[in-house]
C-alpha cells in the first residue's frame, strides 16, 4: 500500500513536470511557428498548429527590409556583447586578482568602495550615466554603449573569491622561477583559472547581448540601434509585420541558445556563484 | 630612487602592483558610478532642463515636487503591487522545480535545461511574443483561441484596466524567463544538503514529503532562499524592460501600471528632458534601495553567520 503510494507520487510528479515543461516550452514555439508561417496564417481566425506552409523565405526577407536594420543591429549586438565581455572580463579578473593577492595597506578600503556599488542598482544610476555620457558626447558611439558598463562589482567580486582560494603553490612556484606579478598573472594563473573565466564570461555575454534600458537610451540613431532596440521599436510600432518580427525575434535569440548548449555547464557555474553573497 | 618614491612603492613594490591590477577597474567604476551618481545629487538641487550645466538652483524644490507627484508615488505603489505578484511567485515556482527536478531519476539535465532556457531569450524577445501572440487581445492570440474553445469571450489583456488582466501578462513574462535561473540556485543549494541528515531523519521515523522538507530541507535552504529573495526585490525593483515592450506605444505609456523606472525614463528622458526632476527621483530610488537592503539585511539575520 506505501509502496503504490509512494509510486503513483512519483509518477504524479513526472507528469507534472512534463507538463510544465511543455508550457515552458510553449513561447519558443510560437516563435518559431510565427516566423515561419505567412502573415495570413498567424492572423486566421482559426488556430493552426502548424502554418499551412512554411515560408523559409522569410528569413531572407526580414534581412532585406530597409524599415528594419536587423543585419546592422545584429553587428551593433555582437561588437558590444564581444567587447562589454572581454573589457569586463580582463579588468575584473585583475581587479579580483589584485585584491586577493597583493598585499596593500588600503586594499579593505577599495575592496568595501567597490563592494559598495553593488548596493546602488546600475538602473537607478541611469539617468546620472546619461548626463555623463552626453556631456562625453559620446551619445549614439560604441564606447557611450560599452565603456561605462564594463566595470562590474559583481564580477570583481566573484573573481576575488574564485583566487582567494587559488593554490598558492603555482604562484610560489612561479615566483621562484623569477616571475613577477604580471607574467605570474598572464602565464601561470589565467590559463589555470579558465572554469572561472568562462561562467564570468558566459553571463556577462548573455547580459550584454539582452541588455534593453542602456542601449535604449545611449544608442539613439538607427545607426547605433542594438537588436533589441530595434526589435523593441517595432514591436511597440503602429504598424507591424507580424511574421517579420517574429522571425527577427527568432533570429536574435541564436546565438544564446547555441551558447546556451555549449556552454551550458560554465553558466550553470556562474548562476550559482552569483547567488553566493556571504 | 629616493626614500619617498621607495615609500610609495612599497617591499616589492607591491603598492605600485596594486594598483597595476585593481587602478583601471577602481577608477572606471569611480567614473561610471560614483561620478554620475554624485553629479545626480548635485543636478537634483537645480532646475535642469535640457541641460546638464544648470544655474537655476532651486534647493528641494525637485524633491517636494518629486514626492507631491502622484504619477511618482503611484510608480512606487505599483512597484509594491508587482513585488507581491512576482516574488512569491517565482520563489514557489522555482523552489518546485529544483525539488522534482533535483529528485529525478532519469532526464535530469533535459528538465534542468528546458527550465532554465528562457534565461537566453531577452525580455525583449519576451514581451514580443507575450504581446503580440500569446496574449494578443484578438482572436488569433494563443489565449483567447484556448479560452475561445470554451465558448469565454475575447479578452483584450493588455488595455483591459477592470479587472486589471494586463498583471497576469507582466507577470508571466518575468516569472517565465527568470524561474529557471533560480531553479538553478536552488539546485545547488539543495546539493549541498548533507545526506547524512536525511538518513537520520528516516532513523527518527520523519515521513519523506512535507514533514522532511519542513524540518530539514528548507531550514537547511536558509541562505539559498534569503538570497534568492534579496535578488528577486532588488530586479523587481529595476523592472522596465517588460513594463515598457508590453505597454508603450506610438502613442507613448498607458496611465497604468507605471513602475519607478518607467516613470524616470520619461520624466529625464522624455519630451521635456528634466534633468533636475529625474535626479531627485533617481536619488529617492537609491535611497529606498539602500534602506530596504540594510533592512532587509537585518530582517533577515543576514551576517550571522550560517553552521
Amino acid at each position: 500500500m506505501h509502496d503504490a503510494l509512494t509510486r503513483a507520487g512519483r509518477a504524479l510528479r513526472v507528469v507534472l513536470l512534463v507538463a510544465l515543461a511543455l508550457l515552458f516550452l510553449v513561447p519558443f514555439y510560437l516563435l518559431v511557428r510565427n516566423g515561419l508561417a505567412g502573415e495570413a496564417d498567424i492572423t486566421a481566425p482559426t488556430w493552426a498548429f502548424f502554418p499551412r506552409e512554411l515560408h523559409w523565405s522569410n528569413l531572407t526577407e526580414v534581412f532585406s527590409d530597409p524599415d528594419l536594420p536587423l543585419a546592422r543591429a545584429l553587428l551593433n549586438s555582437t561588437l558590444i556583447a564581444v567587447s562589454t565581455t572581454v573589457g569586463t572580463v580582463v579588468l575584473a579578473s585583475m581587479a579580483g586578482y589584485g585584491l586577493a593577492r597583493i598585499p596593500y595597506r588600503h586594499a579593505s578600503v577599495v575592496f568595501y568602495a567597490i563592494l559598495g556599488t553593488l548596493m546602488v542598482p546600475a538602473a537607478v544610476t541611469f539617468v546620472p550615466s546619461f548626463v555623463l555620457v552626453s556631456t562625453l558626447g559620446w551619445i549614439s558611439t560604441l564606447r557611450g554603449l560599452v565603456i561605462p558598463t564594463l566595470f562590474s562589482a559583481f564580477a570583481c567580486f566573484v573573481f576575488r573569491q574564485y583566487f582567494l582560494g587559488f593554490p598558492k603553490e603555482l604562484e610560489d612556484a612561479a615566483r621562484v622561477d623569477g616571475l613577477g606579478y604580471w607574467r605570474t598573472y598572464w602565464r601561470i594563473v589565467v590559463p589555470n583559472a579558465r572554469p572561472v573565466f568562462a561562467a564570468v564570461g558566459t553571463i556577462v555575454f548573455i547580459g550584454a547581448w539582452n541588455s534593453f534600458l542602456w542601449p535604449l537610451v545611449i544608442g539613439q540613431d538607427q545607426s547605433a540601434w542594438t537588436v533589441q532596440v530595434a526589435l523593441s521599436t517595432f514591436t511597440t510600432a503602429q504598424n507591424l509585420n507580424l511574421h517579420e518580427l517574429f522571425v527577427a525575434a527568432g533570429v536574435s535569440i541564436v546565438p544564446l541558445v547555441v551558447v546556451f548548449l555549449l556552454l551550458q555547464r560554465y553558466i550553470v557555474a556562474g548562476v550559482e556563484r552569483s547567488g553566493i553573497d556571504d | 630612487m629616493s626614500a619617498r618614491t621607495a615609500r610609495l612603492l612599497g617591499p616589492h613594490r607591491r603598492n605600485l602592483w596594486f594598483w597595476v591590477f585593481v587602478g583601471p577597474f577602481a577608477v572606471g567604476l569611480g567614473l561610471f558610478t560614483y561620478v554620475p551618481l554624485l553629479w545626480s545629487v548635485y543636478l537634483s538641487f537645480f532646475n535642469a532642463h535640457n541641460t546638464v550645466n544648470p544655474t537655476e538652483f532651486v534647493g528641494l524644490g525637485n524633491y517636494t515636487a518629486m514626492l507631491g507627484d502622484d504619477a511618482f508615488l503611484g510608480s512606487l505603489g505599483t512597484f509594491l503591487l508587482f513585488t507581491a505578484f512576482i516574488v512569491p511567485a517565482t520563489f514557489a515556482l522555482s523552489l518546485s522545480l529544483a525539488l522534482m527536478v533535483n529528485r529525478l531519476r532519469f532526464a535530469q539535465a533535459f528538465f534542468r535545461s528546458v527550465f532554465f532556457l528562457p534565461t537566453a531569450c531577452s525580455y525583449v524577445v519576451a514581451s514580443l511574443i507575450w504581446k503580440l501572440s500569446l496574449f494578443n487581445g484578438v482572436r488569433f492570440g494563443l489565449a483567447n483561441t484556448v479560452l475561445g474553445w470554451f465558448g469565454t469571450d475575447q479578452t483584450a489583456w493588455l488595455s483591459t484596466t477592470s479587472p486589471p488582466w494586463y498583471w497576469l501578462v507582466i507577470v508571466t513574462v518575468r516569472l517565465w524567463l527568470q524561474a529557471g535561473f533560480y531553479m538553478i540556485l536552488f539546485l545547488a543549494g539543495l546539493q549541498r544538503i548533507s545526506p547524512q541528515l536525511y538518513e537520520a531523519a528516516a532513523m527518527d521515523g520523519a515521513r519523506p514529503g512535507w514533514q522532511v522538507f519542513r524540518h530539514i530541507t528548507f531550514p537547511q535552504l536558509r541562505a539559498t532562499s534569503v538570497a534568492v529573495l534579496l535578488l528577486l526585490v532588488i530586479n523587481a525593483f529595476q523592472a522596465f524592460d517588460e513594463f515598457y515592450n508590453l505597454l508603450s506605444d506610438a502613442r507613448g505609456y498607458p496611465p497604468y501600471a507605471r513602475p519607478p523606472l518607467v516613470y524616470l525614463y520619461y520624466t529625464a528622458l522624455g519630451r521635456d528632458q528634466n534633468l533636475g526632476l529625474g535626479s531627485a527621483g533617481a536619488v529617492i530610488l537609491a535611497l529606498i534601495i539602500a534602506v530596504a537592503t540594510v533592512v532587509q539585511a537585518r530582517w533577515f539575520g543576514l551576517g550571522r553567520k550560517e553552521d
